[in-house]
C-alpha cells in the first residue's frame, strides 16, 4: 500500500472511532465528569479535609492528577474494548478484513481511537476539577506525554481484551477484576510512602503506580518513583502489548476461521 | 485473457474437523456472470470466504486476477467486492458514513467517496435514508446498503452470496436488472443463490457444488440443454371420461388433473390431438416444477450414489 492509501485507511478507522464515542456522548463523556465531581465532593470536601496534607500538599490537589489518570485509564481501555468486540460482534470487522488494510493500520486506528476517548475524558475531568481545585502545573510535557502513553497502553490493553472476548461480558471481567483494584491501590489516593517497606516493594510491580506518579509529578512536581523508571516501565508495556496486538490481528485470532 | 478467478485444489477444514471444501476447481473468466448454486451448507459461503479472505483455507490455490492470496493479498483484496450473505454493518452508523469509511479502507479519498456513496445510495434508491441509523433500513435496503459499500473503491470482481434472499419479487427484478447493468460496464459478476430461476435468468456460467465438491461446471446453455424432460400438469374438465395417451408418459393424478412428460423431440400438440379426440376439455396447463429445480435434484442425487 502506498502511503497515501495507508494514511487514508488509518483516518478512516479514527474517524469511525472519534465519531461513534461522540454519538453516544450520554454513555461515554457523561459519566467520568459525575462520577470525578462525586470523589470530589467525597474525598475532597468532606473526608479530604479531615486527612490534612499529603505529599506537601493539600489532600484534594494530590488526589486531582490521580482522578484525572484513572478516567483516561477507564475510558481508553473501554473504548476500545467494547468497540472492537461490537465490531466483531456485529461482523463489522469484516468491512477492515476484506480490504487491504495493513495490520498495524487496524491496531493503530483503534489504539488511536480509545486515546482520543481517554484524552478527551481526561480534559473533561479536568475542566470539572478546576471548579473544585485550582490546578498548578508543574511540566507540561511531562502531563502531556504521560497521559499519550498510559492512554496507549490501555487502549492497546482494551483491543487485545476484545479479541480473546467471546460475549459481552468478557469485555467487562478484566476492568472490574484487574483494572480497578490496579487502579485503587496505584496510588491515586494515597503516597506509596505511606506504605510500610513490604508493601511499597509489592506496589512496585503495580504499573498504574508509575503512570499514576509521572502524571501528578507533572502537576505538582513530587513522585514516589523516578520519571526515568516510570517512563521505561510504561514504555516496555506499550511495545509489548503493541507486539502481542499485533500477533493477534495478524493471526487473525476470534476473527478469521 | 487473464482469468478474473482461479481456484484449484481447494480444501477447508474447519476446527472441530468438519471437512467444507474438498478439493474445488473454478474458473471465472474477466466479464463472466457466474453462478455458484448449491443446497444449504454446500460450502459456497466457505468458497467465497477463502475468496475473500475471512476464512482461512487448509490447502490450494486461489488467484485474483493473476494474484495469488498467498503471496499478493492486498492487490487480490483490491479487486474483490464483497457483498456478503449476512449483514455485516454496523447498525448504529448511517448508511453514508459506512460507505464513506469502507471507501476510506480502500484508499478512496474522502471527497471522491462522498461523491461515489452519493452516486450509489441513489441509484440503489436508498437516498433518503442516507443519514438514518441502518438499523432502521428493512431487509431489502440493507441488502441494497451492502451491495453500494461493495461498489464504492470500483472493484473489478462482484462477490454477491445469496443477494436476493428475503427481497421481493419486483425489487428482485431491479436488483437483476442493476447487476446486469454493472455486468455490461465490465465487472465480472459471481453470485450465489438458491433461487434457481435466478442463476438462469442472469448467468452464463454456472458452477454446482454439493457437500463441498464441484458436481457440474458448465455454460448456462449446454446445462439448460442437458433437460430431455418436462412435466406439465393439465387440469382437465371434471367428468370427462379417462384419458388414454399413447407414446406419451402420463399419470392420472386424480379423477381431473393428469401428469405428462414430454421429451425434448415430442411435441406438446400430440397430447392435445389426442385428448380432443376423445373429447377431453384441457382447462389450463401449466409446468410442474422449474426445470432447472429437476437437473439439480438430478445431480445431487448422483452426487450422493457417487459418494456411497
Ligand atoms: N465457522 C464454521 N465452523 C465450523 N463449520 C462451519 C463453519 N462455517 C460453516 N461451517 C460448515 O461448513 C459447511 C458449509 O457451510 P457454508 O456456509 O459454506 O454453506 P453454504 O453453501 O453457504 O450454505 P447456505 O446456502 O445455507 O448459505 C456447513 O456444513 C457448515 O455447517
Ligand atoms: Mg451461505
Amino acid at each position: 500500500m502506498s502511503f497515501t492509501t495507508t494514511r487514508i485507511a488509518l483516518s478512516s478507522i479514527l474517524h469511525k472511532e472519534v465519531n461513534r464515542f461522540m454519538r453516544i456522548w450520554v454513555q461515554t463523556l457523561v459519566p467520568p465528569a459525575i462520577t470525578i465531581s462525586l470523589y470530589f465532593v467525597i474525598f475532597g470536601s468532606l473526608i479530604g479535609k479531615r486527612i490534612g496534607e499529603m505529599g506537601g500538599f493539600d489532600y484534594m490537589s494530590f488526589i486531582v492528577p490521580g482522578l484525572i489518570m484513572m478516567s483516561v485509564i477507564t475510558n481508553s481501555y473501554s473504548n476500545v474494548a467494547s468497540s472492537f468486540f461490537s465490531a466483531k460482534w456485529q461482523r463489522n470487522v469484516e468491512e477492515m478484513l476484506v480490504a487491504p488494510v495493513p495490520n498495524w493500520v487496524i491496531v493503530a486506528g483503534y489504539v488511536g481511537g480509545g486515546m482520543a476517548r481517554g484524552i478527551l475524558v481526561g480534559l473533561i475531568v479536568t475542566i470539572v476539577a478546576l471548579f473544585f481545585v485550582d490546578i498548578q502545573i508543574h511540566n507540561i510535557w511531562v502531563i502531556i506525554a504521560t497521559v499519550m502513553l498510559t492512554s496507549a497502553v490501555f487502549a492497546l490493553g482494551g483491543l487485545i481484551n476484545a479479541v480473546f472476548a467471546g460475549s459481552f461480558d468478557d469485555i467487562s471481567i478484566i476492568p472490574t477484576f484487574v483494572l480497578t483494584p490496579l487502579t485503587y491501590l496505584g496510588g491515586v489516593f494515597y503516597s506509596i510512602s505511606l506504605l510500610p517497606e513490604f508493601w511499597q516493594g509489592v506496589s512496585k510491580i503495580n504499573p498504574i503506580v508509575y503512570m499514576v506518579n509521572a502524571f501528578r509529578y507533572g502537576f505538582l512536581g513530587i513522585s514516589d518513583v523516578s520519571l526515568a523508571v516510570a517512563f521505561s516501565v510504561i514504555g516496555v508495556f506499550i511495545v509489548t502489548l503493541f507486539a502481542i496486538a499485533m500477533y493477534l490481528i495478524s493471526r487473525g485470532i476470534g476473527l478469521r476461521s | 485473457m487473464q482469468a478474473a478467478l482461479e481456484i484449484s485444489g481447494l480444501k477447508k477444514t474447519y476446527k472441530g474437523g468438519f471437512q467444507a471444501l474438498k478439493g474445488i476447481d473454478l474458473q471465472v473468466t474477466q466479464g463472466d456472470f457466474f453462478a455458484l448454486l448449491g443446497p444449504n451448507g454446500a460450502g459456497k459461503s466457505t468458497t467465497i470466504g477463502v475468496i475473500t479472505s475471512l476464512v482461512n483455507k487448509t490447502e490450494g490455490k486461489v488467484c485474483v486476477f493473476g494474484h495469488d492470496i498467498d503471496s499478493e493479498l492486498d492487490k487480490a483484496k483490491s479487486f474483490l467486492g464483497l457483498v456478503p450473505q449476512e449483514f455485516n454493518f454496523n447498525q448504529f452508523e448511517a448508511p453514508m458514513k459506512i460507505l464513506v469509511n469502507q471507501a476510506g479502507y480502500y484508499g478512496v479519498d474522502r471527497k471522491v467517496a462522498k461523491q461515489r456513496a452519493e452516486k450509489y445510495l441513489k441509484q440503489l434508491d436508498l437516498w433518503d435514508k442516507h443519514d438514518q441509523p441502518s438499523r432502521n433500513l428493512s431487509g431489502g435496503m440493507k441488502r441494497r446498503l451492502m451491495i453500494a459499500r461493495a461498489l464504492m473503491h470500483e472493484p473489478k470482481v462482484l462477490i454477491l452470496d445469496e443477494p436476493t434472499a428475503g427481497v421481493d419479487i419486483e425489487l428482485r427484478r431491479h436488483m437483476w436488472d442493476y447487476l446486469r447493468e454493472l455486468n455490461s460496464q465490465g465487472i465480472t459478476i459471481i453470485l450465489t443463490t438458491h433461487y434457481l430461476e435466478e442463476a438462469e435468468m442472469l448467468c452464463r456460467n454456472i458452477a454446482i457444488i454439493d457437500k463441498g465438491t464441484i458436481v457440474e461446471n458448465t455454460d448456462m446453455k449446454t446445462l439448460l440443454s442437458q433437460l430431455h424432460i418436462e412435466t406439465f400438469v393439465l387440469d382437465l374438465k371434471p367428468g370427462a371420461a379417462q384419458p388414454q395417451l399413447q407414446d406419451v408418459d402420463h399419470r392420472l393424478l386424480d379423477d381431473h388433473t393428469l401428469e405428462v412428460d414430454i421429451a425434448k423431440s415430442q411435441s406438446v400438440n400430440a397430447v392435445f390431438t389426442q385428448l380432443t379426440e376423445q373429447g377431453i376439455e384441457v382447462q389450463s396447463m401449466r409446468n410442474k416444477a422449474n426445470r432447472l429445480e429437476e437437473l439439480f435434484v438430478t445431480l445431487v442425487a448422483n452426487n450422493d450414489k457417487g459418494a456411497q
